[in-house]
């Protein structure tokens, strides 16, 4: 009996090894956390695809890298820092904020603020462009008529036709 | 007269803008290895696979890595350049043979000639990952001590090399 669990025993490796380098499917888990990476990495050769829908082979290569680096444990940062390493930061869809990008991420609330101002500056410059209008004293009579001939018959109608 | 000319300028500032973007390549992405160590690697030699090279072999001399492969077209326009310098002699050239068969890239280097010092087969392309390689064929040079001090991706030019990679490698070469 106990010969018979050894022999046993020594078959488990054999029955461990079930194949080649686990395929990847079979950890749906790591599949999803590397789409999701790849999502937001730039595929370099076809630069307005991303990693994750890309098929050229470089970015078969990056998945396979992404995929072994995160096998090995290390974060989701480490493998973004590892990668703008080599490719820069043009990898990344969501670029860092920093000087060479403030333009980017500033840039069109400055646009923004310069277009008010403008709007503004404008709006207030014509204003006093326009002077007030005076009125001789036979406009301020006649306006006067006016407003008081409405003021009396407010609901009847001035055209006798209608 | 003025109302005009603002308009106009502002024309005249954004066509500048959009004409020079014209010219520009948005392949050629600024690479971040420039002025870093260069990623070690160990890889099997095309003519003699169960030999290794690897950058400590290059320690203490200048020299020029170029990353080709025989289905890369616009390597043949720039293989004669290299073809020209190795037989100058100013600076050794190792190939890096990528994402390629063995077979393939023998014949082509028959076909082409073969300017490389030693050619190494990178063929999963992992070190070609490590040296942040998208657009073959891509040309490094690399200093004394190992630190990359220029890269070029895309075919190199006649222009490329006499002003910028030759006056570079005699700069590099005298320190």
């Amino acid at each position: 009996m106990r010969y018979l669990l050894i022999a046993l025993l020594c078959l488990l490796p054999v029955f461990a090894h079930a194949g080649e380098a686990t395929d990847m499917a079979a950890d749906p888990v790591l599949e999803k956390r590397m789409i999701g990476l790849a999502e937001n990495l730039r595929c370099l050769v076809c630069q307005n695809e991303s990693l994750a829908s890309s098929h050229s082979g470089l970015a078969e290569d990056l998945r396979r890298e992404v995929r072994e680096q995160m096998q090995k444990g290390l974060s989701d940062q480490e493998i973004i820092d590892y990668l703008v390493s080599r490719y820069g930061d043009f990898v990344l869809y969501d670029p860092p904020v920093k000087k060479t990008t403030w333009v980017l991420w500033y840039g069109p609330f400055v646009l923004l603020l310069a277009g008010a101002g403008t709007l503004v500056y404008q709006l207030r410059k014509r204003k006093s462009q326009i002077p007030e209008a005076e009125l001789s004293a036979e406009e301020t009579q006649r306006a006067a008529e006016l407003l008081n001939e409405t003021a009396e018959s407010p609901n009847q109608p001035k055209d006798p036709q209608a | 007269m003025a109302r005009f000319i603002l308009p106009f300028v502002i024309f005249m500032i954004v066509a500048t803008f959009l004409y020079v973007g014209l010219g520009l390549n948005p392949r050629e992405v600024p690479s971040p290895l420039v002025g870093k160590p260069a990623p070690e690697f160990s890889l099997p030699q095309l003519y003699e696979p169960d030999k290794q090279l690897s950058l400590q072999d290059m320690k203490g001399q200048v020299w020029l890595f170029n990353v080709w492969a025989s289905w890369c077209t616009a390597c043949e326009y720039e293989h004669p350049l290299f073809m020209e310098l190795s037989r100058r002699n100013t600076v050794p050239i190792y190939g890096m043979n990528y994402k390629d068969k063995p077979e393939d890239a023998k014949a082509w280097l028959r076909r082409h000639g073969n300017p490389y010092t030693l050619v190494v087969s990178d063929a999963e392309g992992r070190v070609g990952i490590d040296y942040g390689v998208y657009g073959v064929p891509e040309t490094y040079l690399i200093d004394k001590q190992g630190v990359i001090r220029y890269k070029r991706i895309g075919g190199v030019t006649e222009k490329d090399l006499s002003e910028t990679i030759l006056p570079l490698v005699k700069e590099l070469q005298a320190k």
